[in-house]
């Protein structure tokens, strides 16, 4: 028996419903918020400011710092000691990775923008959420960037490829894997890529593949939320 | 523009402020927003101005204290998240961090406002223990009025978790209908001395100018449940007297603010 019909009943390509907001955050340079389903991400940058200690500065180019954390309330189960752990600190720095190479680093040398992301809520696509809310906060921060950003889980649900898996999914009785996806929006290419549970090649491929549709559409509301910001200004 | 501590100091003298507000103004607007995440019991998010902090709580079945064996327990942490100020760095909490949730913690403990021995499930045993996190998202001053407000919120839209009757697990997913035993409701009011002259609800910029300040919660009918004085000028027991009338009568209009978004 096949996976057809899905938990919550959305087509197999058909993402969460998503909000998203820019400025958000008054203090920070740049700040967005970006919901995908029931999680939520709010993201904040500050920066171009000094690096500190100073061995760490580069003449060359500057440096982001990601900072991803899950507030103690925001777990589906028991509250998360606040601080920080392995998973937190991995996810920082795939978030590092995935945004980097849209950012033109050597507009800032010996500099940091630091990012932090905190989330309030959660209900699987964590990492996806907050690659998508932070893109949008560099973008409003005035980061000089090459590419957008946007981002979205794929996976494979016994058989079947899907957009945008939430926690049901994830831990759907059966073979499942859940591939978190990063692809810059004019040359397609993936800039996050992680994946758990099993999954064939061919299949693989085709979660790629569709991967492409569904970050457009999240690229679209991102698109969306900070033309309706810079309208204001 | 840097405004510096002696243009604020100078402008208190004349009971002014530098965004035009009367000296024992909060600021506009005050919103309360409830249920902000569904992963917590209850949660909220409080905005003053443009302070901004969320509040959650989580229950937990523990094993009872040796001590208060027909008790369960409460405890209040807060997180100056990097997020919301330009000056907070990630790490183990500041003493500024420790210093809000103890002073949260006590004006909701001392006032005996959760009937810790409703909490109670096994006496010796075991009974549910109350976490409330405070979260700043945009410090921009008077973070002690917005997490006591937040965190009364939170504590106010609580439900308890359903429990399997058979392995005595905790199911978060899914919520009963009933309550927290909250059988008073105590909010903390700051009161800045800048320069001889009481104000409230500062800015970010107004807190780097105060010579002392004094934190007092308190409860429905006014008893006061938590004083925390900070600051290293001294206070005379009639300005002591002053800020407490102040802080009542403040304490009366967050809690009419805050029954607005209740209803």
């Amino acid at each position: 028996m096949a996976y057809t019909k899905r938990v919550d009943g959305r087509k197999i390509d058909e993402l969460r419903p998503m909000d998203a907001k820019v400025g958000v955050i008054p203090n920070a340079d740049g700040s967005a918020y970006f919901k995908m389903g029931n999680t939520i991400a709010y993201a904040a940058v500050y920066g171009p400011r000094e690096l500190f200690p100073k061995f760490l500065q580069d003449p060359k180019k500057g440096v982001i710092r990601c900072h991803y954390s899950m507030m103690p309330f925001s777990g589906s189960g028991e509250r998360i000691r606040p601080g920080g752990n392995r998973r937190s600190q991995e996810i920082s720095m795939v978030m590092n990775n995935a945004l980097e190479p849209v950012i033109d680093l050597s507009a800032f040398p010996n500099a940091v923008v630091d990012i932090f992301v905190d989330l309030p809520q959660t209900d699987a696509g964590t990492r996806c959420a907050a690659i998508s809310a932070v893109a949008m906060a560099l973008a409003h921060a005035g980061i000089p960037m090459k590419d957008m950003i946007s981002s979205v889980a794929m996976g494979e649900v016994d058989g079947t490829v899907v957009a945008d898996l939430n926690y049901d999914e994830e831990s759907y009785p059966a073979i499942v894997s859940d591939i978190p996806i990063a692809m810059t929006h004019n040359t397609k290419e993936i800039t996050l890529l992680q994946m758990d549970g099993e999954i064939s090649k061919p299949q693989l491929m085709k979660a790629l593949e569709m991967a492409k549709l569904a970050t457009e559409k999240v690229y679209a509301l991102q698109k969306k939320a900070l033309l309706e910001k810079f309208a204001k200004e | 523009m840097i405004v510096n501590k002696d243009t604020i100091s100078e402008l208190a003298a004349q009971n002014k402020r530098l965004d035009g507000r009367s000296l024992t103004e909060y600021r506009k607007p005050i919103n309360v927003e409830l249920n902000i995440s569904w992963t917590a019991e209850g949660s909220s998010k409080v905005q003053i101005g443009n302070t901004i902090v969320m509040a959650g709580v989580k229950l937990s079945i523990e094993k009872t204290y040796n001590d208060t064996p027909n008790e369960g327990g409460i405890m209040v942490n807060a997180e100056l998240l990097p997020l919301s100020n330009p000056d907070y760095e990630p790490g183990p909490p500041s003493i500024k961090a420790i210093e809000l949730a103890r002073v949260i913690d006590r004006g909701i403990r001392e006032a005996k406002a959760v009937d810790l021995k409703k909490l109670c499930i096994t006496p010796g045993e075991k009974a549910w223990f109350v976490i409330v996190d405070i979260i700043t998202i945009n410090d921009d001053g008077n973070l002690f009025d917005a997490a006591g407000l937040a965190a009364l919120a939170a504590l106010k839209s609580a439900f308890y978790p359903t429990v399997n009757k058979e392995t005595g697990a905790i199911d978060y997913k899914h919520k009963t209908k009933e309550k927290l035993p909250l059988i008073k409701e105590p909010l903390p009011v700051t009161i800045y001395k800048v320069n001889n002259k009481l104000l409230v609800d500062p800015t970010l910029e107004e807190e780097g100018a105060y010579d002392a300040r004094l934190t007092v919660a308190t409860d429905d009918d006014g008893t006061i449940s938590a004083l925390q004085k900070g600051g290293t000028e001294p206070l005379t027991a009639e300005e002591i007297s002053q800020i407490i009338d102040l802080a009542q009568a403040k304490a009366r209009f967050l809690r009419s603010e805050l029954d607005k978004f209740l209803k």
